[in-house]
């Protein structure tokens, strides 16, 4: 394991009587690519902007490299961020853009030249320098931010939801062009987003954070197939989430069906949430299924088929690659180690909001 | 915080050096002492003897009729003449920005003159000469000020309200006017302010017996100074003071309910 | 069709322009250049060598270009500060320098010499606290200091406008790429707010140079500039022709110093007052 190489202690931030961020603690280790990941103000943008130095605390340190830098202007940490809207100075050319933060440095004519055109071909806009910043384009902006940001050799770049304003082809083109860059770089990425196909995608460690609290920390594959609570469930992809009594060690009640499952430890006839991805619910003649019900509506998807089937009232959400008819009657079955057992959050704090999925 | 203290007080001063002296106007409106630096006790017999003054009134009413003709007058023509010019070809369109820019950017005193050696030859000069001179200089506001609310508006609407079954005339009173009508707004309030505060342009414009406020005190000032025109002043500020805020206070709700549509969601 | 419907609605500005704009431009180019029975004369044009009319052009120069100087020194910090304070309603900023402009200055000028007089405000309390009147009026100074109050909004909006366009994140970013303060001031928002500051110096500097009103009333006709000369020529002397000849030099002045502020000025943008 590398070591930690920021550390973020106790960190309570609020607005007025908005808090957004309560006790905080969290680390990120040297060349490691962290997201943070959550939706509209859950205080990510914040995490980061505290780290930049945009930001001061209310309580609680930022130790990085070693050395408390809370209360340091952002001009005298050894980091770089990526802004949202590229935030290119308009009056400079790209190269004047690039060559910015190393003419303060006071480098050398002949490094910045080097500096200029390494930057330029590592973000694929090689000849570019003479440009003027309006004659790009959205995602040539953002590669000219991230080359401006680099040639600093900061020990860590911060990216605050960078692709958000590109199109879709052009996000998934970047995402690749991000990996390949923090690889040849070597550097430490903490990357900003709510989009949690981006933080799966890149990520090595991913936070999910929700009013200012984190709800998990865990590598991609972590938080994609044991989400710890519901919130994290829903937020990370498509879910199906149902209140269920545990009955007993290895048995769950879900729509008063009795279900078995892996999960020990929680106690008789505690009410819990039940999650249950779309992909891992399979579809059977209505005599093998635990429960039976009506599909309502299929949808064509392109790799698979999205169907909603209502059982007891409760609208299942399905995908399957075979093709089934709405109305039809079938029956549903879960294997024992798909299902994912929480608790109910305990206080309001804890309590997931609704998201939009 | 020391610069915040300084800044803070840089800002005192500047405000006091733009309002001291209308400050200085209304207090010394309620001194009972014709002397400007004794307070003789509170009257307010400079405002009884203001409106019964007829040079005063008598520029007032000018004032006023020649600033809400010669507004009313140039943000129609300007107006029609924004929407004209926002349909013209690149090289119309610079022509008459081109002109446009002539009277704006002139010295008022040449456009006086030159607009005074223009009505010689051809009139006498009186009401009616003024009245052309103040549209002259409104209209470019008026113009500047509609402009880039057409080039922002949708043309597309139009078009559709059209397509629709709407006459050019209702589609233009239903979609495009709505989108313009802030522009034509400030620039009427801009054509008004110009015109309220014009003095060299009706000073050679003018002919005799036609005063506005500003040719009238021109030529007290120069006969020495008379407690009526600070009472003057006083509502004069008044006035002003209210209208501008019912304005701005009209403004504001209207970007307020424009918030309304789009809630600033702060993110994360 | 349709197009050409619509430019047709310019047709009475069009009529405006021929008549109101052009056509003066015309006629006093006329009398610039003829003498009083028409014949062809640049004796008009060339009576700005004469020595008061030099004299009188060489101090509108200079108190205009004192004016525009004081106002852009009073004006970027001030700019800088209510660009800082983030009001929520930045049309209530403009309302509070809007709103002395439309009490006429005509007014505002007379309280100034009622507060400056020898027997004013000013003076009344230097007597008592024992320096004796000093003359505040009259003096080309004064002149000057009027006309920074009568134009100080015009440099103040403009640059305020262009300083509240610079976004956040550009500030942001340049800090975090290590810049303090000053190369901030001097890298990022000078450069961003230049066009604000032609706009203010043009606004300012053709008015102050071309004023004759400010200077009659805090100058007591003692201080002659060109815009006197040429009022007089018209409302004292009979010399229409010579006054127009000075006028059309008082253009080609004017349009001068546009031309040079052009050159600074790349955006070529400019920013409106409001």
């Amino acid at each position: 394991m590398s070591k930690k190489l920021i550390s973020f202690i106790d960190i309570t931030k609020s607005y007025g009587d908005n808090i957004v961020l309560d006790e905080l603690n969290l680390y990120v280790r040297e060349n490691e690519f962290i997201t943070l990941l959550g939706p509209s103000g859950c205080g990510k943008t914040t995490t980061l902007r505290i780290l930049g130095g945009f930001e001061t605390p209310d309580h609680g340190r930022v130790i990085f490299d070693g050395k408390d830098i809370t209360c340091l202007p952002p001009n005298e940490r050894n980091l770089n961020t990526v802004f949202q809207k590229y935030a290119l100075f308009p009056h400079m050319s790209i190269a004047e853009n690039i060559a910015f933060g190393l003419k303060i440095k006071k480098k050398s004519r002949d490094y910045i030249e080097d500096k200029i055109r390494y930057a330029l071909k590592l973000v694929n806009l090689e000849g570019f320098g003479d440009r003027s910043v309006d004659s790009l384009s959205g995602g040539q902006q953002q590669r000219i931010a991230i080359a401006r940001a680099i040639v600093n050799e900061p020990k860590v770049l911060l990216l605050d939801e960078p692709l958000g304003a590109l199109d879709l082809k052009l996000r998934q083109d970047m995402q690749y062009e991000l990996i390949r860059l923090k690889n040849e770089l070597g550097i430490t990425f903490v990357y900003v987003t709510h989009d949690q196909e981006e933080a799966l995608t890149m990520s090595d460690t991913i936070v999910v954070m929700n009013q200012g609290y984190i709800q998990q920390i865990g590598t991609p594959e972590m938080i994609y197939n044991e989400p710890v609570n519901a919130f994290v469930a829903d937020f990370i992809g498509d879910s199906n989430i149902l209140d269920g009594i545990m009955v007993q060690d290895r048995v769950v009640s879900v729509l008063g069906v009795k279900l078995p499952c892996v999960d020990e430890g929680f106690g008789s006839n505690r009410p819990v949430d039940v999650v249950i991805r779309p992909e891992d619910v399979e579809i059977v003649a209505p005599e093998d299924g635990f429960m039976e019900g009506d599909i309502t509506s299929v949808i064509f998807k392109g790799v698979h088929y999205e169907l909603d089937i209502l059982v007891n009232g409760y609208e299942w959400l399905v995908h399957t690659t075979q093709l089934y008819a709405v109305g039809q009657h079938v029956g549903i079955r879960v294997i024992p180690f798909n299902i994912q057992i929480m608790n109910k959050p305990e206080s309001e704090d804890e309590e997931a909001v609704e998201i939009d999925a | 915080m020391v610069k915040k203290t300084v800044s803070g007080l840089y800002l005192a001063v500047i405000f006091l050096f733009l309002y001291l002296p209308i400050l200085v106007l209304i207090v010394l409106s309620f001194n009972d002492s014709k002397s400007r630096v004794v307070w003789g006790g509170f009257t307010l017999r400079w405002y009884s003897s203001c409106f019964q003054d007829e040079t005063i009134m008598n520029a007032l009413i000018m004032t006023l009729q020649i600033t809400l003709a010669a507004a009313v007058i140039s943000t129609v023509i300007g107006t029609l003449a924004a929407i004209g010019i926002s349909a013209m070809k690149r090289r119309n369109r610079a022509i008459m920005l081109g002109a446009t820019n002539i009277p704006l950017l002139n010295a008022d005193i040449v456009t006086g003159i030159s607009l005074m050696l223009l009505f010689v030859k051809f009139t006498n000069l009186g009401f009616v000469t003024v009245l052309i001179a103040h549209i002259t200089f409104d209209i470019p506001y008026v113009i500047l000020n509609v402009l880039p609310k057409i080039s922002q508006a949708n043309r597309y609407t139009y078009e559709a309200a059209l397509d629709l079954g709407a006459s050019p005339l209702r589609a233009f009173y239903k979609i495009t006017w709505p989108e313009i009508k802030s522009g034509v707004f400030s620039g009427f309030l801009m054509a008004v302010t110009m015109s309220l505060d014009d003095f060299s342009i009706t000073f050679f414009t003018k002919g005799a017996g036609v005063n506005t406020l500003s040719t009238m005190l021109y030529t007290e000032l120069r006969k020495g100074i008379r407690p009526e025109l600070y009472a003057l002043s006083t509502l004069l500020f008044l006035l002003a003071f209210f209208l501008l805020l019912l304005m701005n206070y009209r403004s504001d709700r209207q970007v307020r309910q424009h918030a309304g549509h789009h809630p600033d969601r702060a993110s994360a | 069709m349709r197009r050409l419907m619509r430019q047709l609605l310019a047709g009475p500005y069009l009529v405006w322009i021929a008549g109101f704009i052009i056509l003066p431009v015309g006629v006093i180019l006329y009398y610039a250049f003829t003498t009083a029975d028409g014949a062809f004369t640049f004796a008009h044009i060339a009576a700005i060598a004469d020595p008061v009319h030099v004299k009188s052009i060489l101090l509108s120069l200079k108190l205009g270009l004192s004016c525009t100087v004081v106002c852009l020194l009073l004006a970027y910090p001030l700019a800088m500060i209510l660009s800082s304070f983030r009001f929520r309603h930045q049309s209530f900023v403009v309302f509070l320098f809007i709103l002395p402009m439309w009490m006429n200055f005509m007014l505002r000028i007379l309280s100034w010499r009622l507060i400056l007089a020898n027997s004013g405000i000013i003076n009344a309390l230097l007597v008592r606290l024992g320096f004796g009147p000093v003359k505040l009026l009259n003096t080309p100074a004064t002149v000057v200091f009027g006309m920074v109050y009568d134009f100080l909004p015009f440099m103040i909006l403009p640059i305020y406008n262009s300083m509240t366009r610079i976004k956040d994140d550009i500030i942001e970013a340049a800090r975090d790429l290590g810049a303090g303060n000053l190369t901030i001031l001097a890298k990022i928002i000078f450069p961003l707010t230049v066009s604000g500051i032609i706009s203010g110096i043009i606004m300012v500097f053709v008015p102050a140079l071309t004023s004759f009103v400010i200077s009659d009333l805090l100058g007591g006709g003692k201080v002659l500039l060109i815009g006197n000369v040429i009022e007089q020529e018209f409302m004292q002397g009979t010399n229409w022709n010579l006054g127009s000849g000075l006028s059309v030099v008082l253009m080609i002045f004017v349009i001068a110093s546009m031309a040079v502020m052009n050159i600074f000025d790349k955006d070529g943008g400019g920013a409106a007052v409001w």
